[in-house]
């Protein structure tokens, strides 16, 4: 079902933690909420499903308004960061507690039971009390929890945050499985840019009570719409260079260095202040545009190694290479920026 | 099982100082079961002569011991009945929603909690007189309930706020209404904190002295303790010291029972929360 937001505001007391935000999910999406801690996610996610009420702004299911409606109308499905389960009851209570608040008759009530714990693969485990479950088994019957009653909409609040990093793949793509699966619209909370981009179809990226960017998790690695996007995705982190345009090149700050602009901002006037991003990927050995520079610091990641490169100006820059060549700390390296991918930036931080 | 250091010299030092108690305590029932020659230390006969008041009525002809038992018991059972139905509620009150003058709730309650309540008792003289209260077992049950709740309710309101937040969001999301999720899933995460204040309360009201011997001095509706301590008094039976401890061990039974069955359940309100 279609989630629109419409001008949504919150304040608690005196702080606004979200100030006029509109977000529209697509049936059957999944959308990430993304952003440092801090930002607002869980807040933006507790109002969607009614925990929260809404300072002001609208918000919709399909065409339904449900601003004013309580939570336990809303048939929203809600996968808690702790998954909240309820540690008196064993597994298949569990599950079967939103059903049997509804008052369904009690074969139906197993049959579902069995259905979904089927789906998220925890049929053996329906006896079990929570504390005697695994953190990726506890996630799973939150999951199974949310879904049974078949919700409109799932939300999840750092699902994966409290599991060890390989249970984290796993459940990963079990998420995505799972949802895929039922074909529901999907809110999915991180903080984790590599979970936002690897399980969701869109990533809404959110910073200070605002959304930034709403797009395809590769279109905004590749096309940010301001520098604390690219600096947010991207993992080794993006470097930036901070200068001033002149005849199509920029000075470096505190520098005799210039380099070219790419085509597609090379008429700035001179003299604007710029802000180049440059990926890891873009800085290597074999590209034409060389800068020369200081190794700062060497990190090996076993298939790649991590290069800082220190310029004279004390500007860094970041450099990712397939293992290979023996450079160590403290070399003098003098490698290439892929003129086309550089990313510029204004003063204030947009896109140019 | 192995203990990371050795308990002998612990348990050692224990045993010394509860030896008075110990040889108190022995003393109290030896001497109820026999008897024994005036100005000696050892009894010469077994007897259950002073437990007569069982299944006779004393010489005097006041209530039968069964009469005041039931009294007690009344009068402990509704004060721990109470004291728990209202403490369960106001704890997740507090605990949970945010209304008007929280914080002044939450402050009196220590401060009522610490207050020494035997200075309040000629008020509570004078209120029960004036609302006809005075003198029955109905007054002394809601004054004795007003003075455990404060307790009550700030043990129910540390239980409470063990238990975590989403539990109940997750509760409501799932459909159910505010009562279904306080009743169904908050409440039995806290039921150790219940049982520990229902038995607490009971006992606290079993035993109760100053109470009942103030504001209900008659005799229509005596409790053990002052039954107890009239007979300390009585003419007709001053004497017999050995009735009076007897009377006194029947007293104490249900207590150390209670306590035998239920001290981990009590145990609880020190540990505060539940795990698992
Ligand atoms: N009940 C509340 N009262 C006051 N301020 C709150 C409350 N809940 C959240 N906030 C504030 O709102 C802001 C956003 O909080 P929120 O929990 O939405 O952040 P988040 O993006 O989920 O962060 P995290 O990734 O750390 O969970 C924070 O600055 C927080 O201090
Ligand atoms: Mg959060």
């Amino acid at each position: 079902m279609r989630i629109s937001i419409t001008n949504f505001t919150k304040t608690f007391g005196d702080t606004t933690v979200i100030k006029d935000m509109s977000l529209e999910i697509e049936s059957g999406e999944m959308l990430a909420l993304l952003g440092p801690s801090g930002c607002g996610k869980s807040t933006t996610l507790f109002s969607i499903c009614g925990i929260h009420r809404m300072n002001a702004g609208r918000l919709r299911f399909g065409d339904k308004d449900v601003t004013k409606r309580p939570p336990q109308e809303r048939n929203v499905g809600v996968v808690f960061q702790n998954y909240a389960l309820y540690p008196h009851m064993d597994v298949h209570a569990n599950i079967a507690f939103p059903l049997k608040v509804r008052k369904e008759p009690r074969a139906e009530i197993d049959r579902k039971v069995l259905e979904i714990a089927a789906l998220v693969h925890i049929e053996e485990l329906l006896q079990r009390k929570p504390s005697q479950l695994s953190g990726g088994q506890q996630q799973r019957v939150a999951l199974a929890r949310a879904l049974v009653r078949k919700p409109d909409i799932l939300l999840l609040d750092e699902p994966l945050a409290n599991l060890d990093a390989k249970l984290r793949l796993e459940m990963r793509s079990e998420i995505r499985r799972i949802q895929q699966q039922t074909g529901i619209t999907a809110v999915l909370v991180t903080h984790d840019q590599v979970e936002a981009m690897s399980m969701c179809d869109r990533i809404a990226l959110m910073n200070k009570g605002d959304i930034v960017q709403v797009c395809k998790p590769k279109e905004m690695y590749d096309n940010p719409a301001s520098d604390f996007v690219a600096g947010f995705l991207g993992n080794p982190p993006i470097a930036f260079l901070d200068g001033i345009a002149n005849d199509g090149e920029i000075r470096l700050a505190n520098s005799e260095v210039a380099l070219r602009l790419p085509s597609n901002v090379i008429d700035l006037s001179n003299g604007t202040q710029l802000r180049l991003g440059i990926r890891p990927e873009f800085f290597q050995p074999e590209n034409d545009m060389k800068v020369t520079g200081k190794v700062s610091f060497v990190e090996t990641q076993g298939r790649e190694d991590l290069f800082d490169v220190t310029l004279t100006n004390g500007a860094v820059l970041r450099s990712i290479q397939s293992r290979g060549g023996d450079i160590k700390l403290g070399d003098e390296v003098t490698w290439g920026i892929s003129r086309e991918h550089i990313l510029a930036f204004g003063p204030g931080g947009e896109r140019l | 099982m192995k203990h990371n250091f050795r308990n002998w010299p612990v348990l050692l030092v224990l045993f010394i100082f509860s030896l008075p108690l110990l040889i108190m305590l022995t003393f109290l029932v030896v001497d109820t079961f026999t008897t024994k020659v005036p100005g000696t230390l050892v009894p010469n006969a077994f007897t259950l002569h002073h437990f007569r008041f069982l299944w006779t009525d004393l010489d005097d002809g006041r209530w039968g011991i069964y009469g005041v038992t039931l009294n007690t018991f009344i009068f402990a059972a509704s004060t721990a009945a109470v004291v728990t139905a209202i403490s369960v509620m106001a704890g997740y009150a507090l605990s949970r929603l945010s209304f008007p003058a929280r914080g002044f709730f939450l402050g009196s309650l220590i401060v009522l909690h610490a207050f020494p309540t035997v200075t309040l008792i000629i008020a509570i003289f004078l209120i029960l007189q004036i609302l006809g209260l005075y003198n029955t077992l109905i007054g002394v049950i809601i004054v004795k309930t007003a003075l455990e709740l404060p307790f009550g309710i700030w043990v129910m309101k540390g239980f409470y706020d063990t238990v975590p937040w989403e539990i109940e969001m997750a509760g409501v999301q799932d459909g159910a209404s505010r009562f279904t999720v306080w009743w169904k899933l908050i409440l039995p995460q806290v039921q150790p904190g219940l049982m520990a204040i229902l038995i607490f309360s009971f006992l606290s009201g079993w035993s109760e002295f100053v109470l009942p011997m103030v504001l209900n001095p008659g005799t229509d509706a005596q409790v053990l303790s002052t039954y107890l301590a009239t007979l300390l008094l009585d003419t007709n039976t001053n004497s017999d010291f050995n009735l009076i401890s007897a009377v006194g061990l029947f007293y104490a039974l249900p207590v150390v029972i209670i306590y035998l069955i239920f001290q981990n359940k009590l145990m609880n309100i020190y540990g505060g929360g539940t795990k698992g």
